[in-house]
This record gives structure tokens, C-alpha cells and sequence, in this order.
């Protein structure tokens, strides 16, 4: 506006000041729409949707290192119908996830009660409480292989020299199922923080005049939590499982870092054994087959978790935002 | 009420003499209820930290000897561990590499998501709740199913076992999280803003710029820190893609460097992990409230 008066006054002379055709064209809006988006789904497309698609064609093939392979139909999930390696991934995973997850909840709901009370020092305390959630996992779990070393474990010693219940060390690691539970128990530990701040922030959303009302009507404290926690928690329980069973299900650090599927494969979890025979063993297309083998149980997990839990909300005819 | 109950119980510690408080708030019951299992869980959630430190420090000899000396303890403290570290094996190589690649991908998810998030919160375009949908999704795909094949990929573009490959996969988990976040946060910027800019002839670019980003910033370090914290702790990518031993990440390079024979250097591991956990346990502290904002407004989404 105040440019144009300008021109009109000045003289002949002076170019009018158009904006340029490149700034002109970024403020054209179906551009600019493309040129934002680019960068992300760009990214997102070359790295994740192609190589998506490439590991489901992957597993179809034989593909080495290597080598090209060639297209062998249903012949990779064949071969890992009839391995008993592969079956016990599965079950170790399954095993493994819902273990794990149970153990996660409940503590972490517990915990996330407990630090929904009023004490000193709580935002302090829920900082501590995170640490073992943002600390790179393969470091506290080389801190678990040594809390669970054979001999100068600090369990056995607190066991056996300090408690005296037990005359000899566990062995923590040496055995499958001592192995197995071992491993759950550094991911309950690693799990916990994440759950616990997440319901936490969903606890802090629930009125308190819910349980005011549910007080004065003389409600236990069983009863406030079983029916006014529990219920307005469901919706963020919902989410915060299925992103911790995708993850749990999927996990590949600890048991890498800590077992590395040993003793005698017990502890393989689908991820892991795909490593092995996929990067280590140099069969991309087994391994491929062996990681798409994971999809249907995450799909099935995910919707079991999501329905389940957040069915309960649509039925109340609440709107779902 | 519950300011009430808090300022009651902290003043008088005895929390029943007001009306409101909860029958069973003794402070008796109070003990058993909430400290004590509070108490449990931070002695558990700490204790693997505890006992790092603690080994680092150690002697070899006090470390493998726990009937001659109290194991919770150190009667002689060592530098050994972390010099040797330091000095005697790639580690600030290492260190050094993870800074990079965390650094590197963390702008460039930053970049990316901040463009996007813009794009879908504020240019609206039909369709653009799908595409928020859409990049929300691919958070939901585990780097687990997607390293086999994205090795053959790293391998085509050349960039086997170079860090520019862990810069340029660590978007693929980071930037829906970091879109997801920034969408929120442009929700929460007032529209008018933008459109009294609008009003005074600034282009969209401009505005975005000198706008919406400053006051975005709580959301931009939000994303920032997780974005950093994720990448610094990512795993399996760097495992696969990188081999040679001077380009590998600190978690990488711990467990296939250091873990090395029969016999663990188990003084040397834990001042390792130690130190690799001591950035992002710094930075994290440095700004806890975003990050803990960051991972509840997730959630909350």
C-alpha cells in the first residue's frame, strides 16, 4: 500500500518495487505447502516407507550379502516354520513382551500414584525417577550384565554373605529360564520410569472434585481407585501400552547387550535373531523374513491393546479427541 | 483443596486437624503408604547408577574381592579406569563421533519437523490432518523390522559405514515425534498473530521465522533435547551400519570394543558407560521440565 503511494509520487525513474518472482513464488501457497513438507516426508519416504517395502520384498528373496537374490516365494517363512529357533524367539518375544509389560504397569502405575501425592522435594524426585529411561540403554544394561556376573554378582553376595539365604551364587545368566527372567527384569527396571511419568500426567488431568464427590458419598480408597482413577485412566493406558508393547516387543539392546540370545539361544527375541542371521550371518533375506515375521504379532498386539482398552470410552458415548 | 491439604500438611504436619484431609492421611499410615514403597523405588531405579560409579572407581583388587572389603563401598578410589579410557583406547574418538551424529540429526529433524509441523498446523491444505496422521504413523514402525533393509539401502547410496548415515536414518523415529510436538505447540500459538503479520505484507516464510518460532522456542528445545537424548542412546542402526572401530558411536563401541576376551575389564566398561551416560544425564538435568513436558504432551496428544 505505502509502496505503491511512494511510486506514484516519485518519479518515472524508479523501477517499481515488486517483490521478486522467487519471493513471490515461496509466498504462492500450494508451493510452499510442498516445499515444507519435503524435508520430512522426504526423509521419512527414503528411510522408512521404501526400506519398508524393500524388507517385505527381501523376504521373499535369498538374498545375501553380497549378492542379488532371487525371488523364492514363501520359501524364507518355510524354512522358519519348520526352524525351532525361530519358534522359540516367538515364544521368548510373547513371553518376553507380556511379562515385561505386566510387570511395567503395575509397578509403574504404583509408582505414578505414589508421586501424585504431595511431599517435598517431588519435582526433584521425578527427575531422579526418569534417569533410567533417558540413560542409553546398552550402558545400564552392561551395568545389569555386571550386577548379574556369576561370581561378583552383588545380589548373590547380598543373598548368600549379607542376608545369609542362600548358600551358593545365582546364576543369573547361565541358565535359560534364570536368563529369561533376568532380562525382564532389567526391562521392567528400564520400563518403569516412562510409564510412571506418562500416567502421572494423566492422573494430574482427573478432577479432584471427582473424588471429593466420591468421599462425601463415603467411597473407599480401594473403590476411588477402581472406579474413578482406573476408568478416566483407561484412555492414556491405552496409548501408553501399545507404544510400550510395539516397543517391548521389538526390543533388541538389552538382550543383545546382555545374553546376545545365549545360553544355548534361550533368550533369542525375534530382533535379535533376525541380527544374527540377517547382519551377522549375511542371509538379508532370511532376516528380513525373520523381522516381517514381527509385523502380524505387532499389528495383533496394537489393536488388542487399543481396543481393549479404549473400548470402554466409546461406550460411554464420550466423543473420542 | 489440594493446595489446602499440602500447605496444612506441610505447616502442622499433622494433616488431620483440618476438615478436608483424607481420614487415613496419618502420618503413621502416611509412612507406610508413600514413602516407604517411594523409598524402594528410587533405592531400585538408582542402584544400577550407584553401582557404575562405584566400580569405576574401584581397584581391580577391591572390585573382585568382596569378602576383604565392603562392596558398597571404596577404601581406595582410582582414576585407573577412566584413564585408561581416556588414554588408551579410541574412547574420546568415540565420544566425539556420537556428539556429531546426535548434533547432526538432531538439527536436521528439527528442520524438517518444525517445516512440516508448519505446514499442516498453519498452511492447512485439504488433507492435512492425514498427513499429520500419516507422519505420526511411521513412529509406530520399530527400527527392529526396518535395519535389515535399510543396511542394503545405506550400502547403495555409498554410505556404509560412514556417520552420515546415522545423521540422515536417526529422522526416520525422530522427526514424527518431533512433528507431533511442534503441531501441538503451533496450536497453542494464537492465529491472530499470524494474521496481523499477514496484515502488514510479511510473507509466510517471514512470518514463520520471525513469528511463530520465537514463540515456539519451549516446544523447539522440547524437541530438541528428545531428539538429542534419542539419537545419543540409539543402538541397532549404528551397530549395523558402522564396522570400522574409529567411526563407531559410544554405546556401539563399548560393547563390541571394550568387551573384549574372557576376562571383562569390568572397572573400565562401567567408566564407559559412566561417562557416555554423563551428556545426556547433563543435559537432560539441564532441562528437565521440557523434557518431561515434552514426553507428557505426547502422550496427552
Amino acid at each position: 500500500m505505502s509502496v505503491t503511494t511512494l511510486q506514484s509520487r516519485s518519479s518515472r525513474r524508479i523501477v517499481p518495487r515488486q517483490p521478486g518472482w522467487l519471493a513471490r513464488l515461496f509466498d504462492y501457497k500450494p508451493f510452499l505447502i510442498v516445499i515444507c513438507l519435503t524435508p520430512a516426508i522426504g526423509l521419512l519416504a527414503v528411510f522408512l516407507t521404501y526400506p519398508l517395502g524393500l524388507g517385505v520384498w527381501l523376504a521373499f528373496t535369498d538374498t545375501t550379502i553380497g549378492r542379488r537374490g532371487v525371488f523364492v516365494g514363501l520359501e524364507n517363512f518355510q524354512y522358519l516354520l519348520t526352524d525351532p529357533l525361530w519358534w522359540g524367539a516367538v515364544f521368548y518375544s510373547v513371553f518376553y513382551t507380556a511379562v515385561a509389560t505386566f510387570g511395567k504397569f503395575a509397578l509403574g502405575f504404583w509408582l505414578a500414584l505414589l508421586l501424585n501425592n504431595h511431599f517435598p522435594f517431588k519435582s526433584l524426585l521425578r527427575a531422579i525417577v526418569l534417569l533410567p529411561w533417558i540413560v542409553p540403554t546398552v550402558l545400564s544394561a552392561l551395568a545389569f550384565w555386571w550386577i548379574y556376573d556369576p561370581q561378583f554378582s552383588i545380589i548373590s553376595y547380598l543373598l548368600v554373605d549379607v542376608l545369609h539365604l542362600r548358600t551358593t551364587n545365582i546364576d543369573f545368566l547361565g541358565s535359560p529360564w534364570p536368563a529369561r527372567f533376568s532380562l525382564i527384569a532389567a526391562n521392567i527396571w528400564r520400563g518403569i520410569p516412562f510409564v510412571a511419568i506418562s500416567l502421572l500426567a494423566g492422573l494430574q488431568t482427573i478432577s479432584p472434585s471427582l473424588y471429593e464427590a466420591a468421599m462425601l458419598d463415603g467411597a473407599s480408597a480401594w473403590q476411588r481407585f477402581r472406579y474413578i482413577t482406573f476408568p478416566m485412566m483407561l484412555p492414556i493406558l491405552a496409548i501408553v501400552m501399545t507404544f510400550s508393547i510395539i516397543f517391548t516387543f521389538t526390543d533388541f539392546q538389552l538382550v543383545y547387550a546382555i545374553t546376545r540370545g545365549g545360553p544355548v539361544n534361550s533368550t533369542h527375541l525375534l530382533a535379535t535373531l533376525a541380527f544374527q542371521r540377517g547382519i551377522a550371518g549375511g542371509e538379508l533375506g532370511e532376516g528380513a523374513a525373520i523381522a516381517v515375521s514381527m509385523i502380524p504379532f505387532l499389528v495383533f498386539a496394537t489393536l488388542f491393546s487399543y481396543f481393549g482398552l479404549a473400548r470402554r470410552k466409546w461406550q460411554q458415548g464420550e466423543s473420542n479427541d | 483443596m489440594t493446595e489446602a491439604v499440602v500447605q496444612s500438611a506441610k505447616s502442622s504436619n499433622v494433616a488431620s486437624s483440618t476438615p478436608d484431609t483424607m481420614e487415613w492421611d496419618s502420618r503413621a499410615r502416611r509412612v507406610m503408604m508413600i514413602y516407604l514403597p517411594l523409598s524402594c523405588f528410587v533405592v531400585i531405579l538408582l542402584f544400577p547408577f550407584y553401582w557404575m560409579a562405584i566400580t569405576s572407581f574401584k581397584p581391580n583388587a577391591e572390585l573382585l574381592n568382596f569378602k576383604e572389603h565392603n562392596p558398597f563401598w571404596i577404601s581406595s578410589p582410582t582414576l585407573a579406569h577412566i584413564k585408561h579410557l581416556l588414554f588408551e583406547t579410541a574412547y574420546p574418538r568415540w565420544l566425539k563421533t556420537t556428539m556429531f551424529v546426535a548434533i547432526g540429526s538432531t538439527f536436521l529433524s528439527l528442520f524438517a519437523s518444525t517445516l512440516a509441523a508448519y505446514a499442516i498446523e498453519r498452511l492447512r491444505f485439504r488433507g492435512s490432518p492425514y498427513v499429520g496422521l500419516g507422519i505420526y504413523m511411521a513412529y509406530l514402525v520399530p527400527p527392529s523390522i526396518l535395519f535389515i533393509p535399510l543396511a542394503t539401502v545405506v550400502v547403495q547410496f555409498g554410505l556404509f559405514d560412514s556417520p552420515l548415515a546415522l545423521i540422515l536414518v536417526y529422522p526416520t523415529f525422530l522427526v514424527p515425534f518431533c512433528t507431533w510436538l511442534l503441531i501441538g505447540y503451533f496450536k497453542s500459538i494464537p492465529y491472530e498473530l499470524e494474521e496481523c503479520a499477514l496484515v502488514d505484507g510479511a510473507t509466510r516464510l517471514q512470518i514463520l521465522w520471525r513469528v511463530t518460532l520465537p514463540l515456539a522456542v519451549p516446544g523447539l528445545i522440547s524437541a530438541g533435547i528428545f531428539s538429542f537424548t534419542l539419537s545419543w542412546n540409539e543402538f541397532i542402526y549404528a551397530l549395523a551400519f558402522i564396522q570400522s572401530s574409529a567411526n563407531k558411536t559410544v554405546p556401539v563401541a563399548i560393547l563390541t570394543e571394550l568387551v573384549s576376551g574372557d576376562v571383562y575389564q569390568w572397572g573400565a566398561l562401567m567408566a564407559g558407560s559412566l561417562l557416555g551416560s554423563l551428556p545426556v544425564a547433563v543435559f537432560y538435568s539441564l532441562f528437565v521440565d521440557y523434557y518431561v513436558s515434552s514426553l507428557t504432551g505426547a502422550v496427552k496428544e
